[in-house]
């Protein structure tokens, strides 16, 4: 068991998701920036698809019972093993006892932990993401074991390598979205001229965005929406849908983010800017 | 069976959205059933879809898609369904509503509001059968076609932070039941004990698209037991096949 000894800000389990159930209007879910998690479960001969802990904005302090080997990816938090630095994309071997703790966020906004075998929380629907109403939590809390599988034996094929943050890029690519062409030559010169703003509104639900473009009064019928739509609101505002977003909207979808870009988009934070590229 | 024009627009790298006419049809809604029949009779693996009115979202979950060739699959799809004939089966769900003042807190304002008794109300509300044309929003949530004009009634003005598990609302040209305590600006006129969405059952949802509500007027004592059913996994909504 992995004990969290305290949970910092927003700690939650993620997979790639929850595949299947949109019919009935269940989220995806997973982690928000999949290609670190992908990554990280890589360098430790994980399956892509192996359990996680998506660490948002301030870490941690766990401590493990058995003997294990990990991996950081994400964001970078200054991230300690019994007070010793480790990097991101660093396989590092821990014992019975160790403690990782966190300390300043330094960059991005959700860090992964992925452990040897992924951890072994209860599948719901196909899926170990935390999703409320779907799991009975939507995040650690102090003092909770989390299960993983005991390893001694693991002998990586990499060790350790330098990636970069793709998370650093300041611009999001984007396909039209299917109402796209309602938008004004107004609306458009705002979409990709503007630089936008992270606002508070902003979680693994959707990202609002500060900087308002041209309000409109179209509406249109209810209809599907996925991670990475981008919504326009009557009052001119932006939301863009991310993993546990809702699966249907009534706003037109005028952009829909690259899947690149949803990983790009998940590791900003309040404050953090960045402008729209068409593809 | 009607077929309709459709139309096909990518959707990001994994999906396209098909939409049919803009319109809440009956007649629509069945042809965009008989098209998923017909496209899961094809057995392509990795594709889910998701109906909302008019619109049909499809999601390829195995890899990027080729859009001029799914777009092509699609529209032969569409065009062979009409050969063979709809085995759907769809049920009339008859689904229990305590309308007690403690549950349906606006309901003596909607009453005033609509210039109906909240007995005039209650009857015109279960008197009717509402068809669902999507399940979204929230993990359960039904959207529900057919409400009465006499029953429309605009949103609240603010809406409440919370609104309890199983509220059954009026908004607009909507009725429907909240699955889950969450924000919302309906006018909540009662409380429905069964609950919508159980991800510990193998088919969470038991309403699905294309099948029709109508809600029953029940008492408190009787919105008691039924709760306690449901919990215990013993209770289950009455049904009717309906054919497609």
């Amino acid at each position: 068991m992995l004990k969290v000894l305290k949970s910092g800000f927003f700690v939650t389990i993620q997979d790639l998701g929850r595949y299947g159930y949109r019919d009935i209007g269940v989220p995806v879910s997973g982690a928000m920036d999949a290609d670190s998690v992908k990554k990280a479960n890589l360098l430790l001969g994980n399956d892509p698809n192996a359990a996680v802990m998506e660490i948002t904005m301030t870490g941690p302090t766990l401590q493990f019972d058995e003997p294990t080997f990990i991996c950081l990816s994400g964001a970078h938090i200054s991230a300690t093993v019994n007070n010793r630095p480790i990097e991101n994309y660093q396989v590092v071997q821990v014992t019975k006892g160790d403690i990782l703790s966190y300390g300043k966020l330094q960059n991005g906004f959700r860090a992964y932990l992925a452990i040897k075998g992924g951890f072994q929380t209860e599948k719901v629907l196909g899926s170990r993401s935390q999703f409320v109403p779907v799991t009975k939590t939507k995040r650690l809390k102090d003092g909770e074991e989390v299960p993983y599988i005991k390893n001694i034996s693991f002998k990586p094929l990499i060790s350790e390598v330098k990636i970069d943050d793709h998370f650093l890029e300041n611009h999001l690519d984007v396909y039209k979205g299917p109402e796209f062409e309602l938008l004004s030559d107004m609306q458009l010169s705002g979409i990709f001229t503007k630089t936008f703003t992270v606002s508070k509104e902003n979680n693994r639900m959707a990202y609002q965005l500060s900087e308002l473009i041209e309000s409109h009064s179209h509406s249109m019928l209810t209809s599907g929406t996925l991670p990475g739509t981008v919504q326009l609101t009557p009052a001119g505002r932006l939301i863009i849908l991310m993993k546990d977003g809702q699966t249907t909207g009534g706003y037109p979808r005028i952009l829909q983010l690259s899947e690149e870009s949803i990983c790009t988009l998940a590791q900003k934070k309040l404050g953090d800017k960045f402008s729209f590229k068409l593809l | 069976m009607k077929s309709y024009p459709i139309s096909i627009k990518p959707f990001g790298e994994r999906a396209v959205l098909v939409e049919w006419p803009s319109e809440v049809k009956e007649s629509i809604l069945a042809d965009i059933l008989d098209f998923m029949e017909a496209f899961k009779a094809l057995k392509i693996p990795g594709w889910e879809m998701s109906v909302a009115y008019n619109s049909l979202t499809m999601v390829y979950n195995n890899d990027h898609l080729d859009f001029e060739e799914t777009q092509k699959m699609i529209l032969d799809c569409h065009a062979g369904q009409a050969k063979s004939p709809s085995n759907r089966v769809q049920h009339l769900w008859t689904i229990p509503v305590c309308y007690d003042q403690e549950f349906g807190i606006d309901i003596q304002e909607v009453s005033k509001t609509l210039n109906l008794s909240v007995e005039e109300l209650i009857q015109q509300h279960t008197s009717h059968q509402y068809v669902v044309y999507g399940i979204g929003f929230l993990p359960g949530f039904m959207y529900l076609g057919g409400l009465p004009q006499s029953l429309e009634i605009p949103r609240r003005s603010e809406p409440r932070l919370q609104v309890a598990k199983g509220s059954v609302g009026l908004a607009g040209k909507q009725t429907g039941i909240y699955p889950q305590e969450s924000p919302g600006g309906w006018n909540i006129i009662g409380n429905c004990p069964v609950p919508l969405f159980n991800p510990g059952l193998k088919e969470p949802c038991f309403v699905k698209v294309g099948d029709k509500i109508q809600f029953n007027k029940i008492s408190k004592a009787e919105y008691d037991l039924h709760k306690i059913e449901a919990e215990v996994g013993i209770y289950k909504p009455a049904k009717v096949v309906l054919h497609a």
